[in-house]
């Protein structure tokens, strides 16, 4: 046996067999579940969002009915559809406060032409995508080019654009049955099974299935998610980080264009004052689906999902029969407590 | 190869496949680089040494277009070149492993090997809808690692930031070494590794010099270059004062030029 001051020394060295046994340490319960949640990041939004159904199924019978549920995703549409340009500028560490505004922007250009100028539906849709690329455009090049912070960029933006949104429709609303039927398509229920939706869901669904394969299957995907993680190491790894930037905020911009779309449907006219809550809504729809404020994490499934939870939430508690004021503060908990856990995910082998 | 000349002779040197004369780059007040050469000769393993400040970094940047000089001339093979981006160098094949790795951590190891060149799939899925082909850049990935020796890595789908430093390391090493076709230049490549696996990188660049590689090298750890290199630039306030030759002159000599305590003979 050592005399108990050599013993000391070797500790404080750290032995080779401590070192070991630090290793060999199992892993906790909960260290496992980091793990796991940190690996599949899709997976926490989903336990979120079957925890928030069962409970709402039991509170009252009547959610899970079908035409409860279509209900749900009609109220989901527009946020769903603004979440996905949403989820692509935030990969990039970036953020849209003027989603909305872009959103109504493209919408009144396109009700507009169509009633004021008489332009056929495809071309008034084209024209309204075309708005929507040059807004994406101009807060894609401050940000990238000018090197000036999203947030601010956009709050700037959110009012420029909303400015010139109202000013171009005069804040008139133009109904549904003064527009092209191309236009009002977005609003035509589909029957699957005893569900009932809309194509402005369906075509919000598409968007996410399209995306999704974008995102993780195609060099611009991943190098979104690249530029996110870490710019300069992206750039320094050849990528063209503004040239990403730029594209980012160019194919969100035609996301909300075609989200402007999916509103005339939903509202069934295009009103300049529709979606007042999306900018935020939507930035909420991604932080509960799992996507990092800070970029390169997350999957756009978990938008979806995230902005599901938000709508089943709303739904839910009204039927509970709790008051709207109660239902924004759950959802505001809810943001919270997205964010807490994706910080505690993100420290995971830190 | 340069390492098996007589180095006591003057060298019967080829045209320098990488050289730059006359380099200046200022950030504000702070010169990095104040008139700085270099030549790399084919098959040499060119070490760089100097203080904190001495301008190693921003030299290195400078030649794999991460940084633009305001005056200088770079020629690789005798061309005169100048990059705009680091996209420009990796085209001609200078390969960089920089300090900070530059490697995307939520992004996979095969991601990040193919970070910037992805393969895609053959056919309208990848020419039409650019889709990436997975399958070639997996395989692609795992040969890359295996040609290096690297075996540490098992999952080649894993998160790079899953990985310890050391295996970060080797996957940022593992990329220039793939791809780097003419020169491969290596910042601080050892910096934060422990014993075992600094020697595998030191293993990693004997046998990218036993390709015919050149390699560049920056390194603080003066026993490792005086073992490693066949020749030793000693750089000091943004300029090159010195090369020595480990087997001519001494560590303790390299030192006091880099330090300011000698001047150069």
């Amino acid at each position: 046996m050592r005399v108990e001051a050599g013993y000391d020394s070797v500790t404080a060295l750290g032995t080779p067999t401590e070192t070991a046994e630090v290793l060999a340490k199992p892993w906790t319960l909960l260290e496992r579940v980091q793990q796991v949640l940190h690996s599949y990041p899709a997976l926490s939004p989903t336990i979120v969002l079957l925890g928030a159904c069962a409970v709402f199924g039991l509170l009252n019978e009547r959610f899970f009915y079908p035409a409860n549920l279509s209900l749900v995703t009609q109220q989901v549409a527009v946020v769903g559809a603004l979440a996905v340009g949403q989820t692509i500028i935030i990969l990039t560490a970036g953020i849209d406060l003027s989603v909305g505004a872009i959103m109504i922007l493209a919408q009144s250009v396109i009700a507009q032409v169509a009633f004021s100028n008489k332009v056929p539906g495809p071309l008034a849709l084209a024209l309204g995508l075309a708005v929507g690329a040059a807004a994406g455009a101009v807060n894609g090049a401050l940000v990238s080019r000018l090197k000036l912070p999203p947030f601010i960029v956009t709050l700037g933006t959110l009012n420029i654009f909303t400015a010139i949104g109202l000013l171009y429709s005069q804040d008139q609303t133009i109904q549904g049955s003064n527009l092209p039927d191309l236009l009002n398509w977005t609003g035509t229920i589909v029957q699957i099974g005893s569900f009932r939706v809309t194509t402005g869901v369906v075509l919000m669904l598409a968007l996410y299935a399209v995306f999704s394969v974008i995102l993780s299957n195609t060099a611009w995907g991943r190098h979104l998610y690249a530029v996110g993680d870490d710019a300069e190491a992206a750039r320094l790894a050849g990528i063209s980080v503004n040239r990403v930037l730029m594209s980012a905020y160019v194919v969100a911009g035609i996301v909300f264009a075609i989200t402007a779309w999916i509103t005339i449907g939903r509202v069934g006219a295009a009103d300049p004052n529709a979606a007042t809550n999306a900018n935020l809504d939507s930035i909420t729809a991604v932080v509960i689906g799992g996507t990092s404020l800070f970029g390169g994490r997350g999957v756009i499934v978990g938008t979806l999902l995230g902005a599901l939870t938000v709508g089943v939430f709303r739904n839910g508690l009204s039927l509970a029969g709790v008051q709207n004021l109660y239902q924004t503060l759950a959802i505001g908990v809810l943001v919270i407590a997205a964010v807490g856990l994706d910080q505690w995910i993100r420290r995971v082998g830190r | 190869m340069s390492a098996a000349l007589p180095l006591e002779q003057p060298l019967p040197l080829p045209q320098p496949i990488l050289e730059a004369h006359g380099l200046f780059k200022s950030f504000g007040h702070v010169v990095g680089l104040n008139g700085a050469d270099i030549e790399l000769y084919p098959g040499e393993v060119l070490a760089i040494i100097g203080d904190n400040g001495a301008g190693k970094s921003t030299l290195v940047k400078v030649l794999t277009g991460a940084l633009i000089p305001e005056a200088g001339t770079i020629r690789l093979a005798g061309q005169v070149i100048s990059f705009k981006r680091p996209q420009d160098a990796r085209l001609l094949g200078i390969e960089t492993v920089y300090q900070t790795l530059a490697l995307a951590p939520s992004l996979d190891v095969a991601t990040n090997l193919y970070l910037g060149r992805e393969k895609r799939r053959g056919g309208p899925l990848g020419s039409w809808f650019r889709m990436l082909d997975w399958v070639a850049m997996r395989r692609g990935a795992k040969e890359f690692l295996k040609a290096l020796g690297i075996e540490t890595i098992q999952n080649i789908s894993q998160a790079v930031e899953t990985l310890s430093g050391g295996q970060r390391q080797a996957v940022a090493v593992a990329r220039a070494a793939a791809f780097g076709t003419k020169v491969i230049i290596l910042d601080e490549p050892t910096a934060a590794l422990g014993v075992r696996e600094s020697n595998q990188v030191l293993q990693l660049i004997r046998d990218l010099r036993s390709r015919g590689l050149p390699v560049i090298l920056i390194s603080h750890n003066m026993p490792q270059v005086f073992a490693l290199a066949d020749r030793v630039m000693i750089m000091r306030l943004g300029r090159r004062v010195a090369v020595v030759t480990p087997g001519t002159s001494s560590m303790e000599n390299a030192v006091a030029i880099m330090t300011g305590a000698k001047q150069p003979d």
